[in-house]
């Protein structure tokens, strides 16, 4: 069983025999072979490996986008196998917090605006906290808050997710190839935002990536082939 | 924020919805217009019914209180009525279609009907005095725009207008009796026969005594109050359902007209779907965007089709307003919103669920 985290005060993800399956036409495919994984509250894990080694759909049942086939995940305490639908729903509102590779934002609202519906969504107070304040200053966008995506850059649209994903104080922060889209000078600013919410918030991060470089930002990194983790730090 | 989101949703793509809630307001206009013109006709009979002066009329045997042509009644009644008791005055006339069904002509006995009803008040010229000459209304004359001395051509014949007279009358187009029913094949026989008593208040017990007579046992005899308040949309054979069908129509236009835009609206945010699925947005609150979206329209497309039917009144008070006196009627406001408000959100359930059955992955990798 892969083990990381800095901070021992308790495990935040623990999976243990993780499989899933999905079905193509008549065809089974197995996605994830046994995984097992424990992350600890405040840990900055980065997963790495090629396209079809499993860490999108790692990605995904951690997140609650999709139940897992076999297994036991727990997230927060929660227990995502025995979860209905409409419960890894209610997770996703205040667990976790997505950051994706193409920045994901609705094109219709304002940076505000976009970051306000992920707390109307999880039914929390529309003003937020202080610390999120605080938050906004380290992203470094307080001044495009009132700007469409269109009107931002890569690196501001994606500050923008990263403040939409943690506005509403996720237990882990689930970042899918963050900076996939982001030029070199970009992917740092992003990358070294991250390791500050990590630092400065205890901010645990879960974190898919491709390039060694942006792995290294994390204190851990496991790596995945063939639906299974190959090589734990 | 839900209203925030759907109303950028709404201005994200301009054309489409306005496009949608022109086409929402369509039937809309469609409803108020047929509703109003039903009402404004019923409204100028009524007017024109109580501007006789009369207080009772006679309606021939197996006629309904619709009818507006044919001249079954012997003009001899006439005289018949005029000596039965409280009856002061009678006096007969015919009416014949000219213009469709929705336009009569009235033929009177002009001496008699200017005692009943204090005659009528020329805005130009003067009463007919020849065979050839006809009398029209304000109303009439503002679809025709002519001038006392001009010339008309109706029933197929022309006739020298000697006079323009202030609408709300008896009719529309006023002949000479006998003229009229020479021309129509009916000398010697009128329509109905309208009769002024000695003392209003005796009316019913006049009515009651009419229809005790044998002769008249089977005759529609009614008070002028009588009989306008039969002129109204709940007592015309068929206009209900007729007005269901409309209304029908137009719940299925509003459902159409919904469910493909929003259909499209969906597939066009299928990633947007995704991305509120990720945040956490339930089911309910994706089905709930939609039909807020699809509710804004049906409202935009009811203010939309109010004002059309601003618009529609007003083309038919200056083009046609004898042939199809149009009322705005209010009180349809709300219902015409609530039939459009139904087949909106009829119209926008299937995209809706559709988009709230959207699989996060799968939506998410949506390009």
């Amino acid at each position: 069983m892969s083990s990381a985290g800095p901070v021992t005060n308790g495990a935040i993800i623990e999976i243990e025999d993780l499989r899933k399956t999905y079905r193509v036409g008549n065809v089974d495919v197995p996605a994830l072979r046994g995984v097992d994984l424990t992350v600890q509250r405040g840990a900055f894990l980065a997963i790495v490996g090629p396209s079809g080694s499993g860490k999108s759909t790692l990605f995904h049942i951690v997140g609650g986008l999709t139940p897992p086939t076999a297994g036991k995940v727990r997230v927060a305490g929660q227990d995502l196998g025995a979860m209905t639908d409409a419960a890894r729903t209610r997770m996703r509102k205040r667990t976790v917090g997505f950051v994706f590779q193409k920045f994901n934002l609705l094109p219709n609202l304002t940076a505000r605006d976009n970051i306000a519906i992920a707390r109307h969504i999880a039914g929390t107070d529309p003003k937020p906290s202080a610390d999120f304040e605080e938050a906004l200053r380290l992203l470094g966008i307080a001044n495009r808050l009132d700007h469409k995506p269109n009107a931002l850059s890569g690196g501001e649209q994606q500050r923008v997710a990263i403040a939409r994903a943690i506005v509403n104080h996720p237990a882990i922060l689930l970042a899918d190839e963050p900076t996939g889209n982001l030029d070199t000078e970009n992917s740092q600013a992003v990358l070294g935002i991250l390791r500050d919410l990590n630092q400065r918030l205890g901010q645990t991060i879960l974190m898919i990536t491709h390039n060694p470089e942006a792995a290294a930002y994390g204190h851990y990194t496991v790596h995945m082939r063939d639906g299974k983790i190959v090589e734990g730090i | 924020m839900t209203v925030k989101l759907v109303i950028a949703n709404l201005k994200h793509k301009p054309m489409r919805s306005l496009l949608s809630i022109l086409l929402i307001g369509v039937p809309v206009t469609l409803i108020l217009c047929i509703v109003g013109l039903s009402h404004g006709m019923l409204e100028d009979s009524q007017r024109r019914t109580r501007g006789v002066g009369a207080d009772i009329v006679v309606r021939p045997k197996n006629s309904s209180f619709l009818s507006l042509s044919g001249a079954p009644i012997l003009q001899d009644m006439v005289s018949y009525m005029a000596q039965q008791p409280h009856v002061k005055l009678a006096t007969g006339v015919i009416n014949v279609p000219i213009e469709g069904i929705t336009l009569g002509a009235t033929g009177v006995d002009l001496g008699a009907f200017d005692q009943m009803s204090g005659g009528f008040r020329f805005v130009e010229g003067h009463a007919f005095e020849k065979p050839n000459e006809v009398i029209i209304d304000t109303f009439y004359n503002s679809q025709h725009h002519k001038h006392a001395g001009d010339s008309i051509n109706l029933l197929s014949h022309e006739w020298r207008i000697s006079g323009i007279f202030e609408g709300g009358k008896l009719a529309h187009v006023v002949f000479p009796l006998s003229v009229l029913q020479e021309h129509s094949g009916n000398t010697g026989k009128v329509s109905q026969i309208y009769l002024k008593l000695d003392d209003p208040a005796n009316t019913d017990s006049a009515v009651k005594y009419l229809k005790s007579i044998p002769a008249l046992e089977d005759w529609p005899i009614y008070t002028t109050e009588e009989l306008t308040s039969l002129l109204n949309v709940n007592n015309i054979p068929a206009l209900r359902e007729f007005l269901l069908v409309i209304m029908s129509i137009a719940v299925i236009i509003g459902f159409a007209v919904v469910c493909l835009s929003m259909y499209m609206a969906v597939l066009q945010r299928t990633r947007e779907i995704g991305i509120l699925k990720s945040l956490g947005a339930s089911k309910g609150f994706i089905l709930e965007i939609i039909l807020a979206e699809a509710v804004l329209l049906g409202v935009g497309g009811t203010v939309l089709g109010i004002v059309m039917s601003y618009g529609a009144y007003w083309l038919i008070q200056n083009l046609v307003p004898a042939s199809f006196p149009m009322v705005i009627v209010q009180s349809w406001w709300w219902r015409a919103g609530a039939i459009t408000l139904v087949g909106a959100i009829l119209g926008a359930l299937y995209p809706g669920l559709s988009a709230a059955r959207h699989d996060p992955i799968e939506a998410l990798a949506y390009e």
